[in-house]
């Protein structure tokens, strides 16, 4: 029934440790090598399961996508806080040096709330993260939004620790 | 209102809504889902007593009718049911009634009932007497076979709750949900459909990619619903019984919160098209056409018509933070409904619209809120933390619901008086986002 396309994901850690001023509970240790990118991949988005799931997935797009950045965000915020302002410079310098490159900025939001208005959250962090890289030179052209609201959470409690790793837009490779 | 008729036959209505689910339960596309549980978490204590006996000519019938009848008046909080162990004797005809028993134990009312097997066919017959003054208060014979005597037990709690409440029965309806299954890492989001007491669940989609917003058509023949499984929100418009579905709407930007109009000629949507901006949309079904209703900077989604068809609800936080607002399909400014509370969103008219059940903030949860539309008080009506996504019965009387539970997702109602809340419990999953089928 479904034709919902199945993507594996390779996490580039560089990019997200350096992204991520708090290290996140999620993202295992860097020291752990190869598993991280597979544990963080799990945790993070879970669009794939172990073994069959993730064969499965190679096998029917045979793609990769690369988080190269997540921003989080405080509650019921879609300011990006000033922490953030070197990962926002980097991913636009990389956007101004190669215009092929395209970014996809996913945002999400916690569990709090109703979910449709939580899609609005979600897209309205993903569209702040949009302004602040056409303003540091990226082109339209090279960024497409989407906000999965709160039905995709990074981390799986039901407290602050979790949401606050929830609240954040994701910044992927490709344009869709 | 003492029935003296003999049995009357069922209406032609009855007997159409029998076929049609015959064929859903055909459809190949569906699969059996792990049914819910439900059990009552506050209930009345001036329930009124009520008893259902054993019928007779159950044969091999795997399907206990009177089983079925007792636990849909039971889970309405309005019968306080006896056990059929302290059931003083096992009449199955009116006439066998012995009041004086039933009354010596209180009880309001008796039901009894027999299979009748008519050629190929059954009927269930079944009495209601009142024990207080032994008359027989309905008398009715429901035309029926072996696959479906569930959904004839649910039509005989119908009418037996009409009878004796006033209201019609929503037992015999449906609900549909989405189902969160396998690990956190590896999640899948089916769309179920099932019987109003959560049996014969049936998965009619299952995708790697969230689903959301099941809403189903004023015919109880379709559901819209968003769906991601292009890796972008889509509205999607399926038939149940076939699984023949349309994507109405996979715009760039969000396609969201889709809600038919009264007749079914028109979905209310979000979409956000290129510039990342919510705002309400009503579709023209049938020739696809677009009608802004919004234009404003401000996060609007989340839309439902009201009752008449000529205005839509929807959440905005234009002042800041989610209210509701009414707006007419004619046009004009947007009028905010809410004023108690920080956080009103995702309002449902009441059947009779003159009442809405939302999202509303209280201390630190959300809860399921009940707004007078005439004088703008909100009453709260669930205790939970994360109670969301309410969807009304089509007979007015519950509201059912999101709510979290031990870190589980799970499903819930409570009365629009408050007074009767119930818990629906998956044995396996998470289940959200629960829709009420009309009326069938």
């Amino acid at each position: 029934m479904s034709r919902a396309l199945k993507v594996l994901l390779v996490v580039s850690l560089g990019a997200l440790l350096a992204g991520c001023p708090k290290k996140p509970t999620t993202v295992p240790d860097a020291t752990q090598g190869d598993s991280v990118a597979a544990t963080t991949d799990t945790a993070g988005r879970g669009y794939s399961g172990v073994g069959k799931g993730v064969a499965e997935a190679t096998a029917t797009t045979g793609s990769t996508v690369k988080i190269q950045a997540i921003i989080h965000f405080d509650y019921d915020s879609s300011l990006i806080k000033p922490e953030y302002a070197s990962v926002i410079a980097a991913q636009a310098r990389r956007l101004a040096s190669d215009r092929s490159v395209k970014l996809r900025l996913e945002g999400h939001t916690d569990e709090r709330g109703s979910a449709e208005y939580n899609i609005g959250l979600g897209e309205r962090r993903a569209q702040a993260v949009k302004r602040a890289l056409l303003l540091e030179g990226a082109n339209e052209a090279q960024l497409a939004t989407v906000s999965f609201g709160s039905e995709r959470p990074m981390a799986e409690g039901h407290n602050e620790a979790a949401w606050s790793q929830n609240r954040r837009v994701e910044l992927v490779d490709g344009s869709r | 209102m003492h029935n003296s008729s003999p049995y009357r036959l069922c209406l032609n209505r009855t007997g159409l809504a029998v076929c049609l689910l015959l064929a859903n339960l055909a459809a190949p596309i569906s699969h059996a889902e792990s049914p819910l549980t439900i059990q009552i978490t506050r209930g009345l204590s001036s329930a009124i007593a009520l008893s259902v006996v054993p019928f007779a000519g159950q044969g091999p019938s795997p399907v206990d009718v009177a089983a079925v009848i007792d636990a849909d008046l039971a889970r309405s909080g309005r019968f306080s049911t006896l056990p059929r162990t302290d059931q003083p004797q096992s009449p199955s005809t009116a006439a066998t009634v012995d009041v004086a028993q039933w009354r010596l134990l209180k009880m309001d009312y008796v039901v009894v009932g027999r299979l009748v097997t008519k050629g190929e066919a059954l009927e269930l017959q079944f009495d209601v007497v009142n024990s207080q003054t032994g008359a027989r208060l309905l008398g009715y014979s429901l035309p029926t076979n072996a696959s479906s005597l569930r959904l004839a037990g649910h039509r005989a709690a119908d009418l037996i709750y009409e009878k004796i409440l006033g209201v019609p029965g929503a037992f015999s309806t449906r609900i549909a949900y989405v189902s969160l299954e396998g690990a956190f890492t590896a999640r899948h989001w089916k769309l179920v459909v099932a019987d109003s007491d959560g049996e014969n669940a049936k998965v009619i989609l299952d995708s790697v990619e969230p689903i959301m917003s099941p809403a189903w058509s004023p015919d109880g023949a379709r559901l819209a619903y968003v769906s991601f499984e292009g890796r972008n929100s889509a509205v999607y418009v399926q038939t149940v019984a076939s699984g023949q579905r349309d994507r109405v709407s996979g715009r760039a930007g969000i396609n969201g919160a889709p809600a038919w109009s009264p007749d079914g000629s028109k979905l209310a949507l979000t979409l956000s098209q290129a510039d990342g901006n919510l705002d309400i949309f009503v579709m023209d079904l049938a020739s696809r056409s677009l009608a802004r209703m919004t234009d404003d900077p401000a996060i609007d989604t989340e839309p439902c018509f009201s009752a008449d068809g000529q205005a839509v609800y929807f959440t905005s936080d234009r002042s800041g933070r989610p209210q509701i607002y009414r707006m007419s399909l004619a046009g004009g400014k947007a009028q905010r409904v809410t004023f108690e509370g920080t956080y009103n969103a995702r309002a449902r008219l009441s059947v009779d619209g003159k009442s809405m059940a939302v999202v509303t903030q209280e201390g630190g949860g959300y809860r399921i809120g009940w707004v007078d539309l005439a004088s703008g008080q909100l009453r709260v009506l669930s205790q939970g933390t994360l109670d969301v996504s309410p969807s009304i019965a089509p007979n007015g009387q519950n509201v059912m619901f999101s709510a979290r539970e031990a870190g589980h997702g799970v499903l819930a109602t409570v009365s629009t008086d408050g007074s009767v809340a119930t818990r629906i419990n998956a044995r396996a999953g998470d289940v959200r986002e629960p829709a009420w089928s009309p009326l069938l």
